[in-house]
């Protein structure tokens, strides 16, 4: 008999949505039905998109047991870099967008070499790199603004996907949803763990097949998937499969959840610490280049604080700072909670002030009550 | 009237009496050696004298001067004149000597620091034990040996009259040893009294007044150090039936599987110190080799070493099937085919909060799984083998491993070794704080794996495990091997006697046994 379990993992996912609808439809109430419109969810997501990418990466590398507090002044940094590229270097378009991914590369690589090959603690390796990448996008830029003009670039940060491509995109992702269902209930038979049950594996893809329907009509009856959210899809894809289906993400929480057992059973600690500092440096740069286009120029304090909002949605999706727990779904609900928290407030009218004290509390109290529920657990 | 008296004391833990009616009487001035295997009892009758393990959660009674005393905490015991040492060094390396010495207790005035005080006070204690420190250096530019002085002087600078030293001289130099004992008889002439805790006999046998042996948490004998000799004192802390509970093993043994020449490896703290000095040793195919040794005497650096684990420099040659593999990480071990169950499982064993299958696939993810993406019913699958084999005690393989018994942690530690299907598999003290099921599980598993000709290098401080699961016994003293015997010469007596460094009794006794045939 197979006994009914639901994971704290899976426990905690179901709480959060609750806690998102919750959010939601006070802010729905409190705006006189504004918020949950087309037009409003479309800015949401498309808001939320800059933060979300860099907490997939965040949440790796948090997983692994360190931290990475630069991600904010890298990104102005990487998209100074793409900008200064085109407008002033006269780069093509390939070559500007990829300079920005490059610098977010070699500079998380750079780190994250600081961090396990000379044993400085990753926090001031990026507390340097915070104040260093910061000084550099403002030298680079001489303290000004610079235009982006090129009118793909800036449609990375403003287009959105024309409808019938949504339509199409929902399909295949149902499509693969089938197929996945369809492979685990085989996999069941063919190593001899009991019979196939394909009604109930089809049964369970009934509700993020509904998802996906839902996400893109609410969408389409704006404008369209904007492109930032749809970057956004692909990255966290990217990163759940990462996280859980290879042996990559495997070894970064066995690092993280202790790294003296991990490095014992021959993983190369080191190395898989370097390469996820790379990855969110990548990461990194792919948001500056969606942040730059959104704002249309690369100004010298763009991506303040960045940092702290990546952190902020991976601790209150779930991950652990000591390393070992956390996964992407919850990191990018995270950065969902947050932006809602942003735009909603906005919406009100919520002064700036009070909006950062209301912030910061929730904050705080979430991760609160999420060790209470684990102590009492 | 002794200074101080323990009195028929039981310290009771779930399912085990770590402390079964010890008594233990210590007069002014007297240095009282206590002696005894890993495990017999004596850090937990220390516990109980200095208040770590509290009045009330043991049996007994303590009293000094001839009145009973109850110590709710370590500091009544100190405030009663109880100061202990540990092995591990409780100073406080950024602070200065004389700050450490004062730690807690710095003269002052309106809670400022009085420093000149503080540092006059200092200088006048280490001048009396005739100490050359300046008490204005930093505590960690010391050697350990001097900071073992310096905390001899803040346990006098509390007015203690009773001294526990839990082997003070394992990380001294001879030099420093002779130091410490002229020290030692300096406090002893002036009415200290002293409880010595130590695994080397010769140093026992030049210093102490009296000797009591514990063994399996009971007290065996006191002896008067002149009225006895090493052998009769390593016979009462053995003094036991070996063998019952092992099954006999009838290894067939083959060519020679694993060797290892002129292994060294260096303390990653003292760099010119080595923990493992020129070992060399070959295990065949389906042999267990026993590895004995007390604390220290350098096992789990030979095994580190070898496995590419070691934190400090090293140098080793390693054959396996006679040809030459260079290790210089875990990994190259395991695609050696060396496995490595490591001691302490919750710091170098188990990620606790995941799986017991994601714990199992850990060390042979790759070949079990996939070599990028993941396939977890083949991991699930893998997992289920060592499950059933070793009989782990879980409701399913996707149990938190933190919520398993030890002795369960402990087989999917093992487990996780077997899942990378290895030619030599390392046990480092396999069956410790486990209970006595899982350790018959785990022997009857390593007599199955030798059977089936796997090379085996056990590692235990537990004496009868050593001999009773191992066709060839070494034994490691202060990082080298100092006696090697077959299983039928292996005696525990003469074990103990190689593992406490007194090589002259062995020569002894083996000329003795020489004469006789």
């Amino acid at each position: 008999m197979p006994k009914f379990n639901i994971t704290t993992t899976a426990l905690r996912a179901y709480i959060m949505i609750i806690v998102v609808g919750i959010i939601w439809g006070y802010f729905h109430w409190a705006t006189n039905s504004v918020f949950l419109t087309p037009r409003n969810l479309s800015n949401l997501m498309t808001q939320m998109s800059v933060t979300a990418i860099i907490a997939v990466g965040m949440l790796m590398v948090i997983v692994s047991g360190n931290i990475d507090l630069s991600v904010g002044s890298l990104l102005g940094f990487a998209g100074g870099v793409s900008a200064y590229a085109i407008t002033v270097l006269g780069f093509g378009l390939p070559a500007s967008l990829g300079a920005a991914i490059a610098v977010g590369v070699v500079i998380g690589t750079f780190q994250g070499v600081l961090t396990t090959y000379l044993n400085i603690p990753a926090f001031i390796v990026t507390l340097g790199g915070l104040l260093a990448w910061r000084g550099a996008v403002k030298w680079l830029l001489g303290g000004n603004t610079i235009p982006i003009s090129d009118s793909t670039f800036k449609g990375l940060g403003n287009d959105f996907l024309p409808m019938t491509w949504g339509w199409a995109l929902a399909g295949a992702a149902i499509i693969s949803l089938v197929v996945m269902a369809y492979r685990r209930a085989r996999s069941v038979k063919e190593y001899g763990l009991g019979d196939s049950n394909y009604t109930a594996e089809l049964l369970k893809i009934m509700v993020p097949a509904g998802g996906v329907v839902a996400f893109i009509l609410v969408m389409n009856a704006y404008q369209g998937v904007p492109i930032p959210v749809l970057i956004l899809l692909a990255v966290a894809l990217i990163g759940a499969f990462l996280t859980n289906s290879t042996t990559f993400g495997r070894y970064l929480y066995a690092i993280g959840g202790n790294s003296d057992a991990a490095r014992l059973s021959g993983i190369n600690t080191k190395l898989n610490v370097v390469a996820v500092f790379a990855l969110l440096g990548a990461l990194t740069g792919i948001a500056a280049l969606l942040f730059t286009a959104r704002v249309g120029s690369a100004a010298p304090d763009a991506g303040v604080l960045k940092e702290l909002d990546a952190i902020a949605a991976c601790v209150i999706g779930g991950a652990s700072l000591m390393g070992g727990r956390g996964t992407i779904f919850g990191a990018c609900l995270g950065a969902l909670i947050m932006a809602s928290l942003d735009n909603g407030m906005s919406l009100m009218n919520v002064r700036d002030f009070m909006q950062d004290i209301i912030k910061g509390s929730i904050l705080v109290a979430a991760v609160g009550l999420d060790m209470m529920g684990r102590r009492q657990g | 009237m002794p200074l101080i008296e323990m009195r028929n004391i039981v310290k009771k833990f779930p399912g085990v009496r770590a402390l079964d009616d010890v008594s233990l009487a210590l007069e002014t001035g007297e240095l009282h050696a206590l002696v005894g295997e890993n495990g017999a009892g004596k850090s937990s009758l220390m516990k109980v004298l200095s208040g770590v393990y509290p009045s009330g959660t043991f049996d007994g009674e303590i009293s000094i001067d001839g009145t009973s005393v109850y110590f709710g905490s370590i500091r009544d015991s100190e405030s009663a004149g109880i100061a202990m040492i540990f092995q591990e060094l409780s100073l406080v390396k950024e602070l200065t000597v004389g700050e450490n010495i004062f730690l807690g207790r710095e003269p002052s005035r309106f809670g400022v620091v009085d420093w000149s005080k503080l540092y006059h006070s200092a200088s006048k204690l280490l001048n009396d034990l005739h100490l050359p420190i300046d008490p204005r250096i930093r505590a960690g530019s010391l050697g350990i040996g001097q900071q073992q002085l310096v905390e001899i002087a803040k346990a006098l600078s509390q007015n203690a009259r009773i001294l526990v030293l839990d082997e003070p001289t394992a990380a001294l130099t001879e030099s420093e040893v002779d130091t410490l004992f002229g020290i030692l008889r300096k406090l002893r002439d002036r009415g200290v009294g002293m409880i010595y805790i130590s695994h080397k006999l010769d140093e026992v046998f030049r210093i102490a007044d009296n000797i009591t042996v514990l063994r399996d948490g009971r007290t065996v004998a006191t002896f008067a150090a002149q009225e006895v000799d090493k052998n009769r004192v390593i016979a009462s802390m053995v003094g036991r039936d070996v063998g019952d509970i092992f099954p006999t093993p009838e290894h067939l043994r083959g060519e020679v599987a694993f060797s290892v020449m002129n292994c060294i490896a260096y303390s990653p703290d003292i760099t010119d110190k080595r923990l493992v000095d020129e070992v060399s040793f070959s295990v065949r195919k389906g042999e267990v080799l026993g590895v004995a040794g007390l604390m220290g005497a350098g096992r789990t650096e030979l095994l580190m070493t070898i496995f590419g684990a070691w934190n400090g420099t090293y140098s080793c040659r390693i054959e396996i099937d006679g040809k030459k593999v260079d290790i210089s990480s875990p990994g190259d071990a395991i695609r050696a085919g060396i496995g490595f169950v490591t001691e302490d499982r919750k710091r170098f064993g188990v990620i606790l909060e995941q799986t017991i299958v994601d714990n199992m696939t850990l060390a042979g993810l790759k070949r079990i799984s996939g070599r990028f993406v993941r396939n977890r019913t083949r991991e699930t699958i893998a997992a289920r083998g060592p499950m059933k084999v070793l009989r782990i005690k879980a409701d399913s393989p996707l149990t938190i491993a933190g919520n398993l018994s030890g002795g369960n942690q402990q087989k999917v530690v093992l487990g996780k070794w077997l899942l990378t299907d290895p030619k030599v598999l390392f046990l480092d003290e396999p069956t410790r704080g486990i209970d006595v099921g899982a350790k018959q599980e785990i022997y009857a598993e390593i007599n199955k794996l030798a059977k089936e000709g796997m090379a085996i290098v056990l590692v235990s401080s537990e004496l009868p495990e050593v001999l009773g699961l191992s066709d060839r016994v070494l034994v490691l003293h202060e990082g080298r091997i100092t006696a090697e015997f077959s299983r039928d010469d292996a005696t525990p007596e003469k074990v103990m006697a190689a593992a406490t460094g007194a090589r002259l009794d062995i020569s002894v006794s083996q000329s003795q046994k020489g004469s006789q045939n």
